[in-house]
């Protein structure tokens, strides 16, 4: 009877044993990567908006405090995105022909709120707020990144649990002077005040590492 | 429309109406940007069955997943922000919910203008703070997508606009008559500015008439006190000055107008420390149906409804009161039982001279009402723990009367239009009375109302009436104290309030019910409020909740000397052998059928019986056994020549020859919730005895009807669950309650304890006050954003109460002991459902909660059976609606909305915990004790649920768990919960001790 | 030890092989495999339905959260238990009659075990998030909850199923160069050889074959004993009375032995009957698998006994009421059948006579699953139905779908079953040649 296979098939099948674990193993790693890639996270990611709003301009440019316009984000969860009147303040003088701004002049004539497509945006399943933070003396960089050199605002981190967890289970890497919150470069700031006295500040600021479920789902 | 409450000019507003809703593209665009999500289902699901089908696995799957990619969203700001307004920062106002025209105070949260939740307004009298089920269940009737939404002319959409033009011909027509041939017919109306809009209404057409009817009539009361004192006064009652209460049938501690006051006054004489035991009050009872109160009884007399009438006149006898001559209810009628029952009672009461009580219940005939009166006169209660005030109504003429004679004047074709303000007479009105034919005499018939109902059905004109939260008005409490009413949301389907239609007669259409209600108090403010100073004035009351100085005058009253003559000319007919009494009772969920349609209360398990989604005809076990009935026969009740069939259901402790059945049932025009659900057992209500009648018949029909009961078993299997004492034994030995379990120390454990910094979160649960109200469990409903899972699920033991309040009977199944226990989660110290799970979505924090979450579980549901007692809660199908927009807008946006394959319970109100926490560290500040208020406790009327931080000595709830009541429910498996409670004390007269 | 003269080892080979490679296949082996067809397909409905509507379309409820998923999953994993047991116990204990019947019945082990794993994946409410029950990395940070019992479940029904596909896999090895070697046709050829991994026989590969074989064997000997025992935790770990004891984990052991025997008889007196393997599967065999179940029977029945000392000894109100319960409760049909399937029933076995009946031993093996099935009902059901707060207490009904689903796998099992009489050597022909007397050397200067 003929032999069907050639005796380096045995090699292959040998291969195959061995191969069998790395495939796996790799298949995992691929996981991991895929998970934590932008294309999930969504981080340094553009969106397109009704108008092209710069943060790089107002705020790099001009130096406008991010309390100018996210008002509410020393007192309420939400940081606030701001009226069309408080565009209006200044651009009622300025630009007010420019064919850009158009939706904000429209949207002050007819009473219809301009519609921006949400940035940073968690599953509906998780409570962040944004009164705590600031007011603990996590700085806006920290989590937004350098906002005052984005043409249009992309998300700076991940947003995944395990990036919260990190600072909640370490907060002296994220607990920045309060009144240095909204300094662009505060995230900086903050990495270097941990190392100098961040534990102090946590004594300060009566900072306590919050890793139960119940602090951020409900 | 100017208002302290959400700014039409701002980017936030609500359609209005399908005129609207049909129409323009805009319109669709505004409102995809009001629900992105939902802007491509904009339909409302036609029930779960199929909308199940629909949605099953996609909405599942994408509900309460982890880390996946998020879906895009939007944010839409306001054009131009109010003042008012923090984004993300609920806001509160004071408004009034009325029931049966009689308001309750109470606060609206609003999230960005967008009502969510009612409470209690604590400075309010009839609320202090609580809130009962009807008032609470009110902010699911505002978004109940089932809301008519249009104006209709014999079911023909129209737009408003026409309706004003109709109105004017017919009174063109009716001026030269003097408006003789119009009629309108209205609930009880208590609003000051809607009762002068009638008055105004009537002075320019005197001949027309003015019918109030509303069917949980209290004609009975005000006859009585016209017996007893000549004129219709109220009565207020001051329990909490009361050692000894005698309720004559009265079931003044179920939810209903000014019931809330009462019972915290009740409650708080039914908690006393060991050595103030003597301060109890002494709560009897008589009546037919076990009933809450009832159920708090100290000793409960079971006793035909149609025999008090003897019970009263024998009390008063034996008070010494003297009753005029031969009455034709002799002492014979009552049992040797209640003989002795009766000498006791007396006694006590005589004992307590002016600290004594003695209440009739709303069903009795005047007579026993005039007798309550005459007793409490006769022991010097009068002016102590009752007190005479002017009527709070504004027309008190006998509703039943009135009702009769409108339908007299509409047979004889008297009436040329019957406007209906309100109400669903159609379904409610007695059935000798046979409202809807005669209605069909009537030219034009036009019906506001909240839905399109039995009523509508019959009229050529339906008016979508406008929330209460929605418009402006006004109503008066229990006792005449007036709340302003105030708008938190423009109407969403384009509603309007009974005001408007009335301008719209007085030919004074495009006022609104704003201007309207400010006229009214500009022209009626006090001296000092006048001109300049009415603005501040009526921001005040707006703010306040109440209008100052409005309550009701105090009246003194004699009493009349031929009061007792009444007594016998009404004495009830001795009952028939083989026939029994039926005593009709509103349902304590549906109340008289307004409520069929809301979803909360139609699955909330009723006091006593448990049950849910139906009424049935409530029986004694002696009489079952008698006519070999079992649960659910379906039996045919006869009534002068009437009948309808009805379910059994077999209540321990409910009299004998006695039949009990709720109004309120058997909708034939309702939503998709309401729709013929229950039977209607109206149709054997005669105007002529509207609460109870002789000569039922009962014969079975072979059939059965499938009961949802939420508790099939009642008793408690010499398990001491809820651990009871009298007074006497608790005052004798306080550690008694202790001695009835035992509980493993503490350190009986092989790990060091958890030192908890900071704080450690813990409820106490006084028994002894629970009346088992159920406001706690509507008000965690409503906070939690609990779904309704129907009936059929909750047949299957399904239902999701995160709170639920069990009752177990002890005793002789002919008069047992009643007993409520309200079960949230434990919160364990070592809870049991913790270890097992696989994935750690149930897990300790460091302040001790059990925290549950959502977003982690899987579904193996093996904490649930784990879990000793029972509170964890499965969707084991997708229960949340997650299409209907208006129900999307009543959530909760603190909390999660959970979807199908995951477990939930009761957090603690977690999220009013970490508001208050964040809110105290913004502010460099511990938390208050009494900060953080959980849900339930909020609504609790008798005070009984109290939460905070048991590491604080001085916090109520340690210094409650530190009396010698306080005991954990199943300690001895050594869960050590952290929700305990305080043992039930009775205070029995030792007189009538079971012998 | 000579079996039966008759025989050699080519005609072992052939009578064995044939069944595979050329003896024509018997009707009856499509009907059957036709109905077992059918069940899955309704499997594959209930399962489809289940994902789209939800765990709701079972009977579970507050407070019988688990059902008849649980049950049977704890049913078909004691049936999972003969095969290795036989396989890696007996070799060890130098049990020879176990050859003829072991390798099927590895194969029914794996069935059951596949069958078994299912439903803990489908009981979940969320399935789709099963891997969050593994060890895997992630992106939220967090790791499974090592203390619960289900996760020791799931690595030790994983770890169980993976060795003993080896056990088996490795077992069939020479056989399957048999086959390889035997076919006549190109398809069967190439995929038996694939399979077969190039064995040629060699003094090597025998060597080798035996050590790897007997380390699987070791390897899987505790593994018998440490699934079941896992198992019985899910119960002894909780606070419900009639879970929380500590006799479970022999007492589900022996129990799992005794059903999975049960299961091995049902399998090859048929088999026997069928394909005439009686000098294969000889009475000897049958005869001593009725004494292991007859002995396992006996301690199961002890544990029985055990519980109802323990509420009585223990004085504690809760178990005394559960024993009560299970006793003159709503579910005491169930409880009685069980005690007349489990004790009385396998008395019989006391006999010679009916251990000698193949018959009788069929009827008895079918008695002891279904008791077996009960017994799982009653502990799971009637234990939660009525714990500890009297105000939650409640009944299961099973509905439809529990029903239809179990069918259904009770169809997988058979389908595998079927496929694997058809396609593989139900009888490893190589260890059957080991036994024939011309396997025995014949030392010079014996006559």
């Amino acid at each position: 009877m003929s032999q069907i296979f050639h005796p380096s098939t045995n090699t292959i099948s040998r291969a195959s044993i061995f191969g069998a674990v790395f495939l796996v193993g790799g298949g995992l790693w691929m996981l991991q990567q895929v998970n934590r890639a932008p294309y999930v996270t969504q981080a340094f990611v553009t969106r397109e908006q009704p108008v092209p709003f710069s943060h790089a301009h107002h705020v790099g440019g001009i130096g406008i405090d991010c309390r100018y316009c996210h008002t509410t984000v020393e007192t309420s969860a939400f940081a606030g995105i701001p009226p069309t009147k408080t565009c209006m303040n200044c651009h009622a003088q300025l630009y007010n022909d420019s064919p850009t701004l158009e939706p904000v002049r429209a949207s002050f004539r007819t009473g219809m709120p301009l519609v921006w497509t949400r940035v940073h945006d968690l599953p509906d399943f998780v409570y962040f707020d944004h009164s705590i933070h600031v007011n603990k003396g996590v700085a806006c960089a920290t989590c937004h990144g350098r906002v005052d050199r984005m043409a249009l605002v992309w998300q700076e981190s991940s947003l995944l649990m395990e990036w919260c967890v990190e600072c909640h289970r370490h907060p002296e890497v994220a607990v920045g002077p309060r009144d240095q919150v909204t300094n662009p470069l505060a995230g900086a700031a903050a990495q270097h005040a941990a190392m100098r006295d961040g534990a102090n500040l946590l004594k300060q600021y009566d900072v306590r590492t919050r890793t139960d479920c119940s602090t951020c789902h409900r | 429309m100017k208002t302290p409450g959400p700014d039409p000019r701002t980017g936030r507003r609500y359609w209005r109406g399908l005129e609207e809703l049909a129409g323009t593209p805009e319109f669709r665009e505004r409102l995809e940007r009001e629900f992105p999500a939902s802007a491509s289902q904009f339909d409302d699901p036609v029930g779960r069955r199929r909308f199940l089908q629909l949605m099953g696995a996609s909405m599942a799957l994408a509900g309460l997943t982890a880390c996946t990619r998020q879906p895009k969203e939007t944010i839409s700001p306001y054009t131009e922000a109010p003042e008012t307004v923090i984004p993300g920062r609920p806001l509160q106002y004071a408004t009034a919910v009325t029931l049966g025209g009689v308001a309750t105070g109470v606060l609206v949260e609003t999230h960005e203008g967008r009502p969510t939740r009612i409470d209690g307004n604590p400075d309010h009298p009839a609320s202090l703070g609580a809130a009962d089920v009807f008032t609470q269940a009110a902010i699911l009737g505002l978004y109940d997508p089932d809301r008519s939404r249009t104006v209709s002319y014999l079911g023909e959409i129209r737009p408003w606009g026409d309706f004003p033009g109709i109105i004017r011909e017919v009174m063109k027509a009716q001026a030269p008559r003097r408006g003789a041939g119009l009629r309108i017919l209205t609930e009880t109306v208590t609003s000051p500015t809607l009762a002068g809009q009638i008055r105004d209404f009537l002075s320019v057409y005197p001949e027309a008439r003015w019918h109030q009817y509303e069917p949980v009539v209290r004609d009975n009361v005000h006859a009585g006190a016209r017996l007893a004192f000549g004129e219709p006064v109220d009565s207020i009652y001051k329990l909490h000055e009361a050692d000894v209460i005698l309720s004559l049938d009265a079931d003044f501690l179920a939810p209903g107008p000014g019931a809330l006051p009462l019972i915290r006054q009740f409650a708080a004489r039914r908690r006393p420390k060991p050595d103030e035991v003597a301060g109890m009050n002494r709560l009897y009872v008589a009546e037919s149906t076990p009933s809450s109160t009832g159920a708090m009884a100290d000793h409960r007399l079971r006793l035909r409804s149609g025999d008090v009438q003897a019970l009263a006149v024998e009390i008063a006898r034996q008070t010494g009161l003297w009753v005029g001559g031969g009455h034709a209810a002799p002492p014979a009628t009552l049992a040797a039982r209640a003989q002795r029952w009766v000498e006791a009672v007396a006694k006590d009461l005589l004992a307590h001279r002016g600290r004594s009580l003695v209440m009739a219940g709303t069903g009795q005939p005047p007579a026993v009402h005039a007798a309550a009166h005459a007793i409490n006169d006769a022991l010097g209660n009068t002016g102590r723990t009752v007190v005479h005030i002017e009527p709070v109504r504004a027309e008190p003429r006998p509703q039943v009367e009135s009702l009769r004679e409108l339908t007299g004047d509409m047979q004889a074709g008297r009436v040329d239009m019957l406007l209906i303000l309100g109400g669903n007479p159609v379904f409610t009105a007695p059935a000798d009375l046979s409202f809807g034919d005669a209605m069909q005499k009537v030219a034009l018939r036009i019906h506001l109302a909240d839905d399109e109902d039995e009523t509508s059905a019959q009229c050529q004109w339906h008016i979508p009436r406008a929330h209460e939260l929605e418009s402006w008005s006004d109503a008066r409490a229990h006792d005449g104290t007036v709340t302003i009413q105030q708008p938190m949301i423009e109407p969403l389907y384009g509603g309007r309030s009974a005001h408007e239609l009335l301008a719209v007669l007085m030919d004074r259409t495009g006022k609104s019910a704003h201007d309207l209600v400010r006229e009214h108090w500009i022209a009626s403010a006090a001296a000092g409020q006048q001109g300049p100073g009415f603005e501040a004035w009526w921001r005040k009351c707006l703010h306040d909740g109440l209008v100052p100085g409005t309550a009701s005058a105090p009246r003194r009253v004699t009493l009349r000397s031929d009061w007792a003559a009444a007594l016998s000319e009404t004495a009830p007919s001795v009952q028939a052998e083989g026939t029994f009494e039926i005593v009709f009772r509103p349902d304590p969920a549906v109340f008289d059928g307004r409520f069929a349609n809301n979803g909360w209360l139609q699955e909330l398990p009723r006091p006593i019986t448990r049950l849910t989604w139906d009424n049935a005809a409530q029986v004694s076990p002696a009489d079952a056994e008698a006519l070999g009935l079992q649960n659910e026969d379906v039996i045919t009740l006869r009534l002068d020549g009437r009948a309808v069939d009805a379910p059994v259901w077999i209540v321990p402790g409910h009299a004998k020859g006695s039949v009990t059945v709720h109004l309120g049932y058997g909708r034939r025009q309702s939503g998709r919730v309401g729709q013929d659900v229950g039977f209607d057992a109206s149709a054997l209500r005669t105007s002529s005895s509207p609460w109870f009648a002789r000569g039922l018949t009962l014969e079975s029909t072979g059939r059965t009807h499938r009961l949802a009961c939420t508790q099939t078993h009642q008793s408690m299997e010499g398990r001491h669950h809820v651990r009871a004492a009298t007074g006497a034994e608790y005052a004798r030995d306080p550690e008694c309650v202790r001695h009835m379990g035992e509980e493993p120390a503490a350190d009986m454990t092989l790990y060091p304890p958890f030192a908890y910094e900071g704080h450690a979160w813990g409820m106490s649960i006084d028994l002894s006050s629970c009346v088992g109200c159920n406001a706690c469990v509507i008000g965690c409903q409503s906070e939690n954003n609990i779904p309704v899972v129907g009936k059929d699920q909750v047949l299957l033991g399904r239902e999701m109460h995160w709170i639920r309040v069990d009752r177990y009977f002890e005793g002789d199944t002919d008069d047992p002991e009643y007993f409520n226990q309200p079960v949230p989660c434990m919160h364990c110290e070592n809870a049991p459902c913790e270890p097992v799970c696989p994935v750690g979505a149930t897990v300790h924090s460091s302040e001790g909660l059990n925290d549950m979450v959502y977003n982690r579980c899987v579904g193996t549901r093996y904490c649930s059976n784990n879990c000793p007692y029972k509170v964890r809660r499965f969707n084991f199908l997708l229960y949340q609606d997650w299409k209907t927009p208006s129900l999307q807008m009543l959530r909760n946006p603190d909390v999660t909305v959970r979807s199908r394959g995951v477990m939930e319970k009761c957090t603690y109100c977690v999220q009013r915990i970490n508001q208050a926490r964040i809110a105290s560290q913004r502010e460099d500040r511990p938390v208050r004790d009494g900060e953080i208020v959980t849900a339930c406790q909020q609504a609790c009327p008798a005070q009984a649920i109290v939460f905070g931080d048991i590491n604080d000595p001085e916090s109520l709830v340690s210094r409650r768990k530190a009396e010698p009541r306080n005991y954990g429910l199943l300690a001895e498996l050594n869960t050590r919960p952290r929700t305990t409670y305080l043992a039930t004390l009775r205070n029995p007269n030792p007189e009538l001790e079971k012998d | 030890m000579p079996t039966t003269p008759s025989l050699t080892f080519g005609s072992v080979t052939n009578k064995i092989s044939s069944i595979v490679l050329s003896r024509r296949t018997p009707a009856g082996w499509y009907f059957g495999f036709a109905v077992a067809f059918l069940l899955v397909m309704l499997l594959m409905y209930s399962v489809g339905t289940l994902f789209l509507m939800g765990t709701g379309i079972w009977g579970v409820n507050v407070p019988v959260g688990w059902g008849f998923a649980i049950i049977n999953f704890v049913w078909w994993i004691g049936i999972g238990h003969a095969g290795t047991l036989i396989s890696a116990i007996l070799l060890l204990l130098k049990q020879e009659w176990r050859t003829s019947i072991n390798r099927f019945a590895e194969a029914m082990t794996l069935f059951a075990v596949s069958c078994a794993g299912l439903y803990p994946l489908i009981h979940m409410g969320r399935p789709w998030l099963a891997h969050w029950m593994l060890p895997i990395p992630n992106t939220m940070g967090i790791w499974p909850q090592f203390r619960s019992p289900l996760v020791w479940d799931v690595f030790a029904v994983s770890t169980y199923a993976t060795v003993s596909l080896m056990f088996w896999f490795v077992g069939l090895i020479p056989d399957l160069a048999t086959l390889r070697d035997r076919a006549t046709h190109v398809a069967p050829r190439k995929i038996y050889g694939i399979l077969a991994m190039g064995w040629r026989g060699s003094a090597a590969h025998w060597h080798r074959y035996e050590v790897a074989y007997l380390l699987l064997a070791g390897l899987s000997t505790p593994l018998v004993l440490s699934v079941h025992t896992v198992v019985s935790f899910d119960f002894a770990m909780s606070v419900i009375p009639g879970w929380h004891a500590t006799i479970f984990p022999p007492y589900f052991v022996a129990g799992a032995i005794y059903a999975g025997f049960a299961m091995v008889l049902m399998i090859a007196i048929p088999l026997r009957a069928v394909y005439g393997l009686h000098d294969f599967i000889t009475m000897r065999h049958l005869n001593n698998m009725a004494k292991v179940m007859l002995a396992t029977g006996l301690i199961v029945a002890y544990g029985y006994m055990t519980e109802i000392f323990f509420a009585w000894y223990s004085g504690n109100q809760y178990e005394q009421f559960m024993i009560l319960n299970r006793m003159k409760g709503p579910y005491a049909p169930f409880y009685w059948s069980l005690i007349l399937c489990n004790v009385i029933a396998p008395q019989f076995l006391w006999f010679g006579k009916v251990r000698s009946s193949p018959v009788a031993l069929f009827a008895s093996a079918i008695v002891v699953s279904v008791g077996m099935w009960l017994e799982r009902f009653v502990i799971v059901v009637t234990s939660l139905h009525r714990d500890y707060l009297t105000s939650s207490w409640g009944m299961y009904y099973p509905t439809i779908f529990d029903w239809s689903t179990f069918l259904g796998t009770i169809g997988l099992f058979l389908a595998l079953l079927f496929l694997f009489i058809r396609f593989l050597p139900m009888i490893s022909i190589f260890e059957m040649r080991t036994i024939l007397p011309e396997a025995e050397v014949k030392e010079a200067g014996h006559e």
